[in-house]
This record gives C-alpha cells, sequence and structure tokens, in this order.
C-alpha cells in the first residue's frame, strides 16, 4: 500500500485553478521533494492531503484513508508541519509541547514531553516563551511536535525557508533517520540541493503536475544538452547568444558560462557561429543540472498568479 | 518648507488611506450604514415618556362609576386596559412578571360608597422597578379620576355637591416604594457589564487563532469543531461567574439594593445568560475574518442592544415594532428575569418564559456557531 494515492486532484479558489489534475503516489518509507516555484499550488496540495481542504474534483487516499471522507482519521496520522510557524508563541516549550500531547491524547503526558524535550537538547530552555526561539529552533520545536504522535506520513511545508546551512543540514539528517525508521515523507522546497536529497521529486508549476522521478530521470527525461563556454568577455558572448535558436538558457556560473538548449542539433549550430565571431572562447559539453531543468519548466508554463 | 510639508506627500497618504478605507468593506460599511440605522432606529424607538401602558384591571362590580373611571383613565393615553384580573392573585402574578404596568383595583362597595358619600377608594398599584415608567402616569392619576367620577355623578344624580372630592386614590409604587432609580440600573448593569466582557472576548477567540496562524495547525490536529467550541466557551463562562460574583457582592454593599427573590435563581439565570453571550461572542468570531471585523460586530450588536432593551430607555416606552426588535437581544430577557427575581422576588412560574428564551438563544447561537465553523481552510 502506498502512503500517498491521489488522483486528478483539482481545486479552484474562485475562477483560478490553484491545483489542476494533480496525481500523485508515494511508497511507504519514500522522502518524496515536492517542488515548484512560488504560487504552483504546493501548499494547497499538501492541504487537501492532511485534510484542511476539499478537492473540488479527485479521489484518493492517504495511509489508506479517503482523503473526502476519513480526514479526522488522517489528521490522527499524519504529522502536519506548516510553512509559517503555528504553534503559540505566548506559550512556553513545554506547554506547547504538553498541549500537542494532550490533543494527541499520548499518555502519560509528562513522559512525552520530557523525552521530547531530550531529543531536541531544549529541557534546560522548557520554561521559555516559544516566541522568543530563533527561527532554527521554531523549526525544530515544530518538527519535534509534530512527529511526538508517531505519525506514519510526515507533511512537511517548506520546512527550511529562512533556516541557516547548518540548522537545515541537521533537519535533512533527522528527516533521513526518521526515514529509514520507516516514516514517510512529503516535503516541499525551493532548494535544489534539498531535492537531491529526496528519494524522488515532484515538480509542480501552476497547478500541473510537470515531472516526477529520481533526480536524475528527471535531468534525462528533460532532454537538455548544456555545454559549458569559458574564454575572455563572456559577458559580451552571453549578449551574443541570447535568441538565437536553440538557445534556451544562458547563465553565467563564476567564470564559465552555462548554456542549455533543448534542440541538441541547433544549439550546437548556434555555438559554432559564436565560436566564430568570438576569438579564444572554448566550447566543451557540461553536465545538465536539476536547477537548469526547472527554470526550463518555469519558462515554459505560464504565471498563474497574475 | 518643501521638507517639512508637501501638498503631493500628503495627496500620497490620502489617497492610501482611502483606497484601504474602500477595500475593508465591513468597516466601509459601517461607516456609511451604523449611523444612519441607528439614527432612525433610535429615534423613533426611544421615549422617555411612556404611553399606553398595560395594565390589569380588578373591578367586582359593573357600575357606571367604575366604567367612567376605567374609561378616563384610558384616555389619558397612559393606561391601556388589557387585563382583567378576577382576583388579586391573579394581579400579582401579572404585576410580578411584569406584564402589566398597573393594577387598577375598584372595590365592589365603589358605587355604594359614591352614592352614600362615604369616602370612595380606588386602589393603584404602579411597577417601581423603573421609577421613570410610571411617574407620568401616576401625576395624572388623581385629577383625572376625581373628574371622571363627578361627571359621572353629575349625569345620575343630583347630588354631586355632596360627593365632591371624597375620591380617595391610593397609589402604591411596589417594588421601589422610594423610587430609587438605582434599584433598577443596578440589576441592569449586571446584565450589560456581562454582556461587554463576555461578547467581547469571545469575539475574537476564532480569528485571534486565524489571524497568528495558529488556526491552521489546530485544525490539522484531531480535534473536533465540538471540541474547539467548548474549549474556548468553558474558560469565558467561568470569568464571568467571577465577574457575577463581584457585581452582585457590589450592589449589596454599595449600593444596598433588596435580594428579595432566590438566590440560586437568579444564578441560575444568570450562568444561562452567560453561556448564551459567549456563545454569541464564539458566533461572531467564527463570521469574522479579522479581530478588527470581530469588534466592530460586536459593537454593532452592542449599541441596540443597550438602547432597546430596557436598560437605558423603558421599554414599554418604545413602539410596537421596537419592542418586538428588543425582544432579539438576550439582555431584554435577562433584564426582566433580575428586576423581577431581585426587586420583586418573583418564583420560576413568573419568570418561566424568560428563562426559556435564553435557553433558545443558547440553543440557537451553538448550532450557528458549529454549522459556521470551517473545518477547513476552504
Amino acid at each position: 500500500m502506498n502512503a500517498i494515492d491521489v488522483h486528478g486532484l483539482v481545486k479552484r479558489f474562485g475562477d483560478k485553478t490553484v491545483v489542476d489534475h494533480v496525481t500523485m503516489s508515494v511508497a511507504e518509507g519514500e522522502i518524496v521533494g515536492f517542488l515548484g516555484p512560488n504560487g504552483s499550488g504546493k501548499t494547497t496540495t499538501i492541504r487537501i492531503m492532511c485534510g484542511l481542504l476539499t478537492p473540488d474534483e479527485g479521489e484518493g487516499t492517504v495511509l489508506g484513508f479517503n482523503i473526502r471522507t476519513d480526514s479526522l482519521r488522517i489528521k490522527r496520522e499524519v504529522g502536519y508541519m506548516t510553512q509559517k510557524f503555528s504553534f503559540y508563541e505566548d506559550l512556553t516549550i513545554g506547554e506547547n509541547l504538553e498541549f500537542v500531547a494532550r490533543l494527541y491524547r499520548l499518555k502519560p503526558v509528562e513522559e512525552h514531553v520530557a523525552s521530547t524535550l531530550e531529543d531536541l537538547g531544549l529541557t534546560s530552555r522548557r520554561n521559555q516563551l516559544a516566541g522568543t526561539l530563533s527561527g532554527g529552533w521554531k523549526q525544530r520545536l515544530a518538527l519535534a511536535a509534530c512527529i511526538m504522535h508517531k505519525p506514519k506520513l510526515l507533511l512537511l511545508d517548506e520546512p527550511t525557508a529562512g533556516v541557516d546551512p547548518k540548522a537545515r543540514r541537521e533537519f535533512w539528517d533527522e528527516i533521513h533517520r526518521l526515514a529509514s525508521g520507516g516514516l514517510t515523507v512529503l516535503v516541499s522546497t525551493h532548494y535544489m540541493d534539498e531535492a537531491e536529497r529526496c528519494h524522488r521529486i515532484s515538480y509542480i508549476s501552476y497547478g500541473k503536475m510537470l515531472a516526477t522521478g529520481t533526480v536524475a530521470e528527471v535531468v534525462k527525461n528533460a532532454g537538455l544538452t548544456t555545454f559549458v563556454l569559458q574564454g575572455p568577455r563572456l559577458d559580451q558572448v552571453a549578449e551574443a547568444l541570447q535568441g538565437r535558436p536553440g538557445v534556451d538558457q544562458v547563465a553565467p556560473f563564476g567564470a564559465t558560462l552555462h548554456v542549455v538548449g533543448s534542440d541538441k542539433k541547433k544549439l550546437e549550430a548556434a555555438l559554432a557561429d559564436v565560436e566564430r565571431e568570438h576569438k579564444g572562447v572554448k566550447v566543451s559539453p557540461g553536465e545538465t543540472s536539476l536547477e537548469d531543468v526547472f527554470i526550463q519548466f518555469m519558462s515554459g508554463s505560464k504565471d498563474n498568479m497574475a | 518648507m518643501n521638507s517639512v510639508f508637501s501638498f503631493a506627500r500628503l495627496g500620497a497618504l490620502l489617497i492610501k488611506e482611502f483606497i484601504q478605507m474602500r477595500r475593508d468593506r465591513i468597516t466601509f460599511a459601517m461607516m456609511l450604514g451604523v449611523p444612519l440605522i441607528q439614527l432612525v432606529l433610535f429615534g423613533y424607538a426611544i421615549n422617555n415618556d411612556p404611553k399606553s401602558l398595560p395594565a390589569a384591571l380588578v373591578a367586582t362590580s359593573n357600575d357606571p362609576y367604575t366604567r367612567a373611571i376605567v374609561a378616563a383613565l384610558q384616555t389619558t393615553g397612559y393606561y391601556r386596559f388589557d387585563h382583567v384580573a378576577q382576583s388579586a392573585a391573579e394581579a400579582e402574578f401579572l404585576i410580578s412578571r411584569g406584564d402589566v404596568a398597573f393594577v387598577v383595583t375598584i372595590p365592589a362597595d365603589f358605587a355604594r360608597r359614591v352614592e352614600s358619600g362615604n369616602s370612595p377608594q380606588i386602589l393603584i398599584e404602579a411597577d417601581a422597578t423603573d421609577p421613570a415608567v410610571a411617574s407620568g402616569a401616576i401625576s395624572t392619576l388623581g385629577t383625572v379620576a376625581s373628574q371622571a367620577l363627578l361627571r359621572a355623578q353629575g349625569t345620575q344624580e343630583a347630588a354631586a355637591e355632596a360627593a365632591k372630592g371624597q375620591l380617595d386614590v391610593v397609589v402604591h409604587r411596589r417594588y421601589n416604594p422610594e423610587g430609587i432609580s438605582q434599584y433598577n440600573i443596578v440589576p441592569g448593569l449586571l446584565g450589560v457589564i456581562l454582556q461587554m466582557t463576555m461578547v467581547m472576548m469571545t469575539s475574537i477567540a476564532l480569528t485571534r487563532e486565524t489571524e497568528r496562524g495558529t488556526m491552521e495547525n489546530l485544525l490539522a490536529m484531531p480535534s473536533s469543531p465540538l471540541e474547539i467550541m467548548m474549549g474556548k466557551v468553558l474558560p469565558y463562562l467561568a470569568v464571568g461567574g467571577v465577574q457575577v460574583v463581584v457585581v452582585l457582592a457590589a450592589a449589596k454593599l454599595l449600593f444596598a439594593i433588596p435580594f428579595t427573590g432566590s438566590m440560586s435563581l437568579l444564578l441560575t439565570a444568570v450562568l444561562i445568560f452567560v453561556l448564551a453571550l459567549v456563545l454569541l461572542g464564539y458566533t461572531i468570531s467564527t463570521i469574522a475574518r479579522t479581530q478588527m471585523q470581530a469588534l466592530q460586530l460586536t459593537f454593532f450588536f452592542f449599541l441596540p442592544s443597550i438602547m432597546l432593551s430596557g436598560f437605558m430607555f423603558p421599554y414599554r416606552g418604545m413602539p410596537d415594532w421596537a419592542q418586538i426588535f428588543g425582544e432579539i437581544f438576550p439582555l431584554t430577557h435577562f433584564l426582566r428575569i433580575t428586576r423581577a427575581v431581585m426587586l420583586k422576588g418573583a418564583e420560576l412560574p413568573a419568570v418561566a418564559t424568560e428563562i426559556g428564551w435564553l435557553v433558545v438563544f443558547v440553543a440557537l447561537f451553538a448550532g450557528v456557531a458549529l454549522v459556521r465553523f470551517r473545518r477547513t481552510l476552504d
């Protein structure tokens, strides 16, 4: 049984279709990255899965429970971490955890709270108001509160936004530790390095699911060719490349220029011209990155936010 | 000069402010509609010299003198005899329930005494819990009744001169013989204070969670709408209980308000009233999107309930439509109960209808709140 199995999900707000026939399945114990630009429908999809929104169309199960009829059962078995810190800032760390433990009827409360505080390393700050914690600590507290009731599925909505790299690294180590214990994780993110730490990724853009698979699969299926250019006056070379047939993306990376295109033949022709026109420019084949793929996706779909 | 004040910059600020005002529909509606509604509503409804007050007649004989006096009282415009009580006990029940403001008793031997010139008496009992209500009616009483009697005698009998000036009108100001207005105001204040604090505090209960972003988390965790409602409402019920004790103690110690009736009956009624209020506040918070809107809705409700419930102005003084409108406020019913129980010593049968109304409000508000509660973020 898959932890998540949804198909044809549609959600409209007014005349805007925010989620447009999204189909998704996540196997048990998998870590799936949910990627897409701002306003692409990631949060809405996650909210549908944890029972916070009812889809206008589509069916599916989460942990075997129907997302339309069993949302209360789903809420009991799923841990959902919201994008914005949504615990009580005017309660202490300990009081917040006690509140959550009691809501999930975890017994004895004190034992659960104490062990969670211990794992967090916050035992000594138990009586500190949650609102006074730094961003990184708030995020750790929120995660700890979400997994206190030992959910089988964890839904994380941009958990690492605004968190420093070290805290981010530790967070992902924790996610992998939880997944190895059998927890299924669906995590939305903007960061490419985080996407690469997922078993699989799903890319959604303006409500539509555009790609899904392992990072290697997504990159391969995108069918892009990348060349790396080196040489003098690359800024002029970049300008010359823009808009030529076959050239989809031109992006400076340090002292090099990455040129990406979906039509290999046209791209090679364009680069040959540029090589001739600009003396000293050296063209070598490069590796297409996940970011290149995503930029390609984004420029290919229309903005939904207007 | 230009660095201190610029019309261009002021213009930018003004334009921005007007745009924001227009976007906030509820505030905009409140600013334009509310003054108009309230002006019309209160302008027509409020009347400090109430006329056409309900009265009960206790008269055992149907003689011309009795008829003359009743007719005369009715033509003053103050008295409206819509109850004819068979006994003094029935009249007593009517006045303690507040169904009538006056009981006019004309004894059986009235006609005989008039004719024999043996100082005839009539008794007028006025409900003086609100001293303002009865004063106009009482002040016109003596002369009107005497003149009516003289006229009746003049047509019936030539010996009118003999009986002149002998009519004795006995006035009993019931429940508040000294006409102390605090007796009326303080029990009413209990209701007003409770209403202000309870409705206001609970009206921001849910909007605060929404504004702080904690609502999403609360909804994602396993808690049912009933649990969330009770979790929000019960703490304020406890706060209300403390307020009741404080206000009642102050009423007793500072203002020496008489506590004639049953304390347990009063407390039961107060408890139901507070429950209705916190549920009303909670209902408002399921409708409002922001704390600001919640407070605006609370005040929108608050002003007419004070004006039209009989707290500030005599309920009887309002036209019929305003009296019917006044029934929609829990405060109206609560005021009747507290005044009846505290000042008149009314027992359960006399206030059962009003308590029933409060129970209806509790059920209604709880039902609306549960239906309105957004279980999802849709």
